[in-house]
């Protein structure tokens, strides 16, 4: 419960005011975009929705996590490594890694894909908001869209991949901070390689999963 | 007793402890000293298991702490307690929590019986009013009291010190000094302190062992290193002026 709330929790706002700005830009960008009468309106919210369900929230939202949730763990294992806490672990007969780094993992595992389902309702909220604000698009058509050609099986998608992401994250930060060798200098070279790492990961990962879900 | 036989230790090419074997008798405070960089830490970490030595084995009344299997080595563990050259205190727990911890972790104690502990661990280490504040709120010489109080919360057989004094001034170095001194006799732990500070070696030194470049030099106790004819044991003890003042002077003709 204090990882979830650690590396959970404290993320909300970030992730809260991220959503909803993307929802709105991409809501507002669709609306340029659509300069042919053609094209109903409803398109711009189904398009924003399926963006931000299938790439911009599960995707882009894991990578502001790296940045967050990433150099934190790193930075925390870190220190405990040059000060000695997690040898006095050991001294102690308790197995540091696994008392250290396995709660942070399921920890992730189980709080993003919440982090991800809010930050897919309030990106949609974002951009419903823009219409409101801009006048750009009927809010009625907006909601229409929203609700328009659903597959559950898109939620399926997102969420395998942000269970991926927060392993990913969790994971490849804590090596880097559980191995960190030196002083403050090294910690700070940990934490940075941890986001790194894990951000590169993400995005590798990423194109498998797409290529092995989707296809 | 706790005892290594011949202990090698490298990194990379350069060879930190040669052929090393020190015995470490039960109720006795034994020092290893040495400039920095001889290898005492490396020694005292190839002791507890925190690095595998190259060659050599470490027995703790007679156990073979090398050959051990995991769950083996976890129970030895769980007898010794070890005080870390910065006190290595968790960030996130309090003082109180710190010394419960290992009760915690490896007894079933009820929450009154592990508070009835821990303030007897602090009270013993002469630390009171302290118990809500967290590590970066102490000062180095309450560190240091907390992690002999985590130390010997299990009643340990075993204390390992890493430089206790180190940055501390005189007068608590001393206090430090005794506490370690006390306990050992207190709990008739075999306690190993590394230090190379010398008023240490002549206040609580009951067993010493000197390490010259990786090698075991010299041995003797507090009584008999201020007598000492080996010149790097000389140039090691009497680098101070309050070392040099308590040399003794040569008789002239024997």
């Amino acid at each position: 419960m204090v990882e979830m709330e650690g590396l959970g929790l404290a993320s909300v706002g970030i992730v809260a005011i991220i959503s909803v700005f993307m929802g709105a830009v991409l809501a507002i960008q669709m609306a340029f975009n659509i300069d042919t009468p053609l094209i109903p309106s409803y398109t711009i919210g189904f398009v924003t929705r399926q963006s931000v369900q299938l790439e911009f929230s599960p995707t882009i939202i894991s990578l502001i996590l790296a940045g967050k949730v990433g150099s934190r763990i790193a930075s925390e294992l870190g220190t405990m490594r040059v000060t000695e806490q997690i040898d006095a672990l050991e001294i102690m007969g308790i197995n540091p890694a696994t008392f250290l780094i396995l709660p942070k993992i399921i920890a992730s595992m189980i709080i993003n894909p919440f982090l991800i389902m809010m930050s897919m309702l309030l990106a949609v909220g974002g951009g419903w908001m823009a219409g409101i604000f801009t006048g750009l698009f009927p809010s009625a058509e907006y909601i229409y869209g929203i609700q328009s050609f659903f597959h559950m099986y898109d939620i399926f998608y997102a969420l395998s991949k942000t269970v991926v992401f927060a392993f990913i994250i969790a994971s490849v930060s804590a090596y880097n901070g559980y191995y960190t060798k030196g002083g403050a200098l090294e910690v700070g070279e940990a934490s940075t390689n941890g986001v790194v790492y894990s951000s590169i990961a993400i995005i590798f990962m990423n194109l498998i999963l797409t290529q092995l879900l989707l296809a | 007793m706790i005892e290594g036989k011949n202990i090698s230790k490298s990194f990379g090419d350069r060879l930190v402890l040669d052929n090393v074997s020190v015995k470490f008798e039960k109720g006795q405070t034994n020092l290893i000293i040495g400039q920095s960089g001889m290898g005492k830490t490396v020694l005292l970490k190839c002791l507890v298991g925190l690095l595998e030595a190259d060659k050599g084995q470490v027995f703790y009344d007679g156990r073979a702490f090398s050959k051990m299997s995991f769950n083996e080595m976890k129970e030895i563990r769980q007898e010794i307690g070890m005080l870390f050259q910065g006190g290595a205190l968790f960030d996130s727990l309090n003082v109180e929590q710190n010394v419960m911890f290992p009760i915690t972790m490896f007894t079933k104690q009820t929450q009154q019986e592990k508070l009835d502990r821990a303030n007897f661990c602090l009270s013993r280490v002469n630390l009171e009013n302290v118990n809500k504040m967290y590590p970066s709120e102490l000062s180095g010489g309450m560190k240091k009291r907390v992690a002999i109080a985590r130390a010997i919360s299990m009643n340990p057989r075993y204390l390992f010190c890493d430089e206790p004094n180190s940055g501390l001034d005189p007068q608590t170095a001393h206090l430090i000094d005794e506490l370690i001194k006390e306990i050992t006799d207190e709990y008739n732990m075999t306690t190993v302190v590394v230090t190379h500070d010398m008023n240490s070696v002549l206040e609580i030194g009951e067993k010493i062992y000197f390490l010259y470049k990786g090698k075991l030099w010299w041995e003797g106790d507090k009584n008999n290193i201020l007598y000492t004819e080996n010149p790097e044991l000389q140039a090691f003890v009497f680098t101070s002026e309050l070392t040099k003042r308590l040399r003794p002077v040569k008789k002239i003709g024997g």
